[in-house]
């Protein structure tokens, strides 16, 4: 099922890689500021359901390039993992590590396994609703 | 001792490899961890005949008082040189017994894992550790029974042999776990500090029901036998190892090793012995009636862990030590005679005793261990069999229990019977059509038997060194110091003289055996209606329960689904809040803002659309507007974050509906005014029953909300400014994790869901009537 329509078709080209960086945006403050891993995966899940709307659902697939199975596996490791690197260091399951570097440029950076869950957990998200939209739009 | 377990592991993981690369010759080196470990057990003799065990312990939920402790003390020495002697022969066997078979490497790894799990559970210390690899040993042995998992046969012993051994696991575990707390340890050096406290603890009787119900499935006791034969079902390498010679010696083991805890009462004289005498009786008769080679011996194997029994529940210091002399004994020949049963089968292609005979000369490596095994498993002299034959009817004969000393050599003859049909009749006598072509297999096949009996032999004529280990494993058995000098000959007292009726009659039955036959004819008849009728029968009622609940819960109508949770959520709230709303909800003050009111006055707008809708997009849009009023609401009370996850969430499935509808019927009225009347109704009263729920939890706060707590330790503990978003990937990471799991289990759901092709005869009947399709997907025509 697409829509055949010039002007979603138009607009979809600069929505969504618009849309896409929303969502990394709002990824990445997320632990600042409103936003992050779900809302995030769902913003560019929306993007791409719109972009599956107006062309099809094989096109979209083009777009994200990896196979939305592969985004819900790895997202899952991800999260996973993230709460497997403190039990190396002797710390309980999924304890938040956290590492400072600075960055010429960018000033200084945090970085921490809570900020690999949130990868995973954008990750999940995203490839549940795309299998969602693909085995809808596909039949 | 860890470092004997992970070896015997590192080397199940290799196995499969080895098997491809070097083939079945790899047995050998596979064979030379498990006698490694072998001989560094040997070299813990002199500390442990010293009584200085040796003990290593490892915290694993230190929070639980977890700890996977390893003990080796004379009892599991005594086992433990069992398991790897007799593995270590056995995968030597094994390699032999599969030559050329792509399966070997799975069949090394699996015996390989087994090892590990039973020479765990006999150094396990800890009761809890013990129970691990308890387990392990029913799952290994299901995985190896199953071996031949293309046979129907097969799966369904494996599973019969899992779900017999796997619900006396279950049963052992609370059993246990009563011990561990009547006992305060679940280690088992310090329960025998409290041993007495133990036996006058109100829970002992119990607690000892459950253990012995675990011991006795494991070690096929009567009622629970019947797993045991259809276990041939394995490949015989595995029959022969787990079995007869190491398997179904772990329920003897625990009750064996529980003993110094648990025994010495009349309550387990009473739950014991009998069963045990029971066992070991019926095992010799049906032994006598089975044709297949392993059959006959699977039933004399039950009869001898039936001995076990009997003379662990007599439990006098003689009856315990007797018991860890057979069951050495047991070991080495029974495990011979599966490898000389394997043989045959492997030579000619069948197990049937009737068409057997003539075998000796074609076979003579084989015919050499079966004589010796044989003459060990007749109780004749000079091997161990003899000896360890002799201790029991001294042991049982001082007791002065004398029913069971008569079924005792009533078994016995039965026994020496089960030699003459196993090693007698398939050898003796001239070629039959089956036998003519047979030929011995490599030196791997016959070699591991005869070095079984000749060690049998050995162990008969030179016992000093069984001896002391007996004497260190019923030390541990019965927690005294026990003398244990073993001798070929005693001289002539009543006990050689049993040993000689025994064997008369033995004999003079088995040269009449054709006259059994009229007394099986009958015995079958009963037999039918046996433990092995119930398991089927439970199996089936199992089945039964479950596929009516199945169709009564899930009818598969989503409308049936939704009234069920709906339903049930409201009963349970008003079954818990009951009284205690009185009281507590109070009218609230009513200070709305205009665009609040508006606000609530637009959802409620769309929500009465949505029901009244006479379109797919009507309805659609409609449920959107209440969802995007909602996330409104959010907004104006400072929830940035749910707000505009709320949105996202509308405008997907504000999406997701559309694309749905392309793949939904027309949109039509179905239900009656008197369904939707009925429904309106349980919406009303779930409505209403939330809102009084979330009145009365504003009214009632017991302690300081934990929103507090997070806010406070957001920044400082976890990095983070955003509340909500800390709290789902730090504070509470595990429930986010297990969330994200359903997720995924859910895409897994949808995904199968909509890729269901329905079948042929169903998409003509959509045609001409759409109306299966849509009660089982649209809920919502009946009005959400």
């Amino acid at each position: 099922m697409t829509m055949d329509s010039v002007i979603l078709k138009t607009a979809i080209r600069f929505l969504l890689p618009l849309l896409l960086l929303s969502s990394v945006f709002l990824f990445l403050r997320g632990h600042n500021e409103p936003g992050g891993g779900f809302v995030g995966g769902l913003v560019a899940s929306g993007a791409m359901a719109l972009y599956a709307m107006t062309y099809n659902a094989a096109a979209a697939r083009q777009v994200v390039r990896v196979s939305p199975r592969v985004l819900i596996g790895s997202g899952l490791l991800m999260s996973l993992s993230s709460g497997l690197v403190p039990l190396f260091l002797g710390r309980p399951f999924l304890t938040g590590l956290w590492t400072s570097t600075t960055i010429t440029g960018l000033g200084e950076l945090h970085l921490g396994t809570p900020l690999l869950f949130d990868l995973g957990v954008f990750c999940v998200v995203t490839g549940v609703t795309l299998v969602f939209v693909f085995s809808l739009l596909e039949e | 001792m860890f470092l004997w377990l992970w070896a015997i592991l590192i080397a199940a993981a290799l196995a499969p490899g080895v098997n491809r690369i070097v083939g079945s010759r790899g047995g050998w080196g596979l064979a030379m961890v498990p006698a490694g470990v072998f001989v560094f057990l040997l070299k813990q003799w002199p500390l442990v005949m010293q009584q200085r065990d040796v003990s290593v312990s490892v915290n694993w939920v230190p929070a639980l008082k977890l700890a996977i402790s390893l003990r080796l003390d004379g009892l599991s020495l005594l086992f433990g040189l069992l398991v790897t002697g007799i593995g270590a022969l056995v995968l030597v066997y094994a390699g032999g017994y599969l030559k050329g078979d792509d399966r070997l490497g799975r069949l090394w790894m699996f015996l390989l894992m087994f090892m590990a799990s039973m020479l765990g559970l006999v150094l396990a210390d800890n009761l809890l550790t013990l129970f691990i690899f308890w387990e392990l040993t029913s799952i290994t042995s299901y995985l190896l029974i199953g071996f031949n998992s293309d046979l129907p046969q097969s799966r369904v012993s494996a599973l019969q042999a899992l779900l017999v051994t796997g619900g006396g696991g279950l049963v052992l575990l609370p059993g246990l776990l009563l011990l561990g707390a009547a006992g305060g340890s679940f280690e088992l050096s310090t329960l025998l500090n409290n041993a007495e406290a133990i036996r006058q603890h109100s829970s002992y009787v119990p607690m000892l029901l459950l253990i012995l119900i675990g011991a006795f499935t494991k070690s096929a006791q009567f009622p629970f036998h019947f797993w045991l034969p259809n276990a041939m079902a394995a490949p015989t390498p595995v029959s022969a190892y787990l079995h007869s010679a190491t398997m179904v010696k772990a329920g003897v083991y625990l009750i064996a090793r529980l003993h110094p805890l648990l025994g010495g009462t009349a309550e387990w004289f009473w739950m014991i012995s009998p069963i045990g005498a029971i066992t070991m009786t019926m095992g010799a008769v049906l032994a006598l009636r089975a044709t297949d080679l392993k059959q006959i011996l699977a039933y004399a194997t039950i009869s001898v862990l039936g001995t076990l029994t009997m003379l662990l529940g007599i439990g006098t210091e003689a009856t315990l030590t007797a018991a860890l002399a057979v069951l050495v004994a047991h070991a080495f020949y029974k495990c011979g005679l599966f490898m000389v049963a394997g043989n045959v089968d492997h030579a000619v292609h069948q197990r049937d005793i009737r068409g057997l005979g003539g075998l000796r000369s074609a076979m003579l490596g084989t015919f050499l261990a079966a004589c010796l095994a044989g003459i060990s498993m007749a109780g004749i002299l000079p091997t161990f069999g003899f000896i360890a034959k002799e201790t029991w009817y001294a042991a049982i004969e001082h007791k002065g229990e004398v029913p069971f000393l008569i079924a005792s050599v009533l078994s016995n003859i039965g026994l020496v019977v089960a030699v003459g049909l196993v090693c007698v009749k398939p050898f003796w006598g001239s070629r039959t059509e089956v036998t003519q072509q047979a030929h011995e297999g490599g030196p791997a096949l016959w070699g591991p038997p005869v070095v079984l009996g000749i060690t049998g032999l050995l162990m008969g004529l030179m016992p000093t060194r069984v001896s002391e280990l007996l004497a260190a494993g019923s030390r541990i058995t019965t927690g005294r110091v026990v003398s244990v000098d073993l001798a070929l000959w005693h001289g002539v007292n009543v006990t050689l003289l049993l040993s000689l009726l025994t064997l008369a009659g033995g004999i003079a039955l088995y040269l009449q055996r054709h006259r059994l036959e009229s007394v099986f004819t009958v015995l079958n008849r009963f037999i039918s209606y046996g433990p092995s009728w119930v398991y089927g029968w439970l199996l089936k009622a199992v089945n039964q329960l479950a596929r009516r609940q199945t169709a009564l819960l899930q009818n598969g109508y989503l409308r049936f689904y939704l009234l069920t949770m709906v339903g049930l959520t409201v009963i349970s709230v008003w079954m818990a809040l009951g009284d205690e709303l009185r009281g507590h909800l109070k009218p609230m003050p009513l200070d709305f803002r205009l665009h609040e009111v508006m606000l609530v006055g637009l959802i409620l707008m769309a929500a009465v659309v949505a029901v009244r809708a006479n379109t797919w997009l009507l309805a659609v849009g409609a449920l959107g507007i209440v969802g995007y009023s909602v996330a409104g609401i959010f907004v104006l009370f400072g929830a940035p974050d749910l707000a505009m996850t709320q949105f996202v969430i509308e405008t997907l499935t504000v999406l997701l509906f559309v694309m749905a509808f392309s793949r939904l019927p027309d949109f039509r009225r179905l239900s009656t005014v008197r369904t939707r009347g009925r429904d309106a109704l349980i919406a009303i009263v779930a409505g209403g029953t939330i809102t009084v729920l979330l009145l009365f939890a504003m009214t009632v706060r017991s302690d300081h909300p934990i929103s507090d707590y997070y806010a406070a330790q957001s920044v400082p503990e976890a990095h983070g400014r955003n509340v909500v978003n800390v709290i789902l990937v730090d504070f509470r990471a595990l429930d986010t994790l297990g969330e994200i799991t359903v997720l995924s289990i859910a895409a897994i759901g949808v995904y199968s869901l909509l890729m269901l092709r329905p079948p042929k005869h169903i998409d003509r009947a959509d045609k001409t009537n759409d109306v299966a399709t849509d009660s089982s997907l649209t809920p919502k025509q009946e009005g959400a």
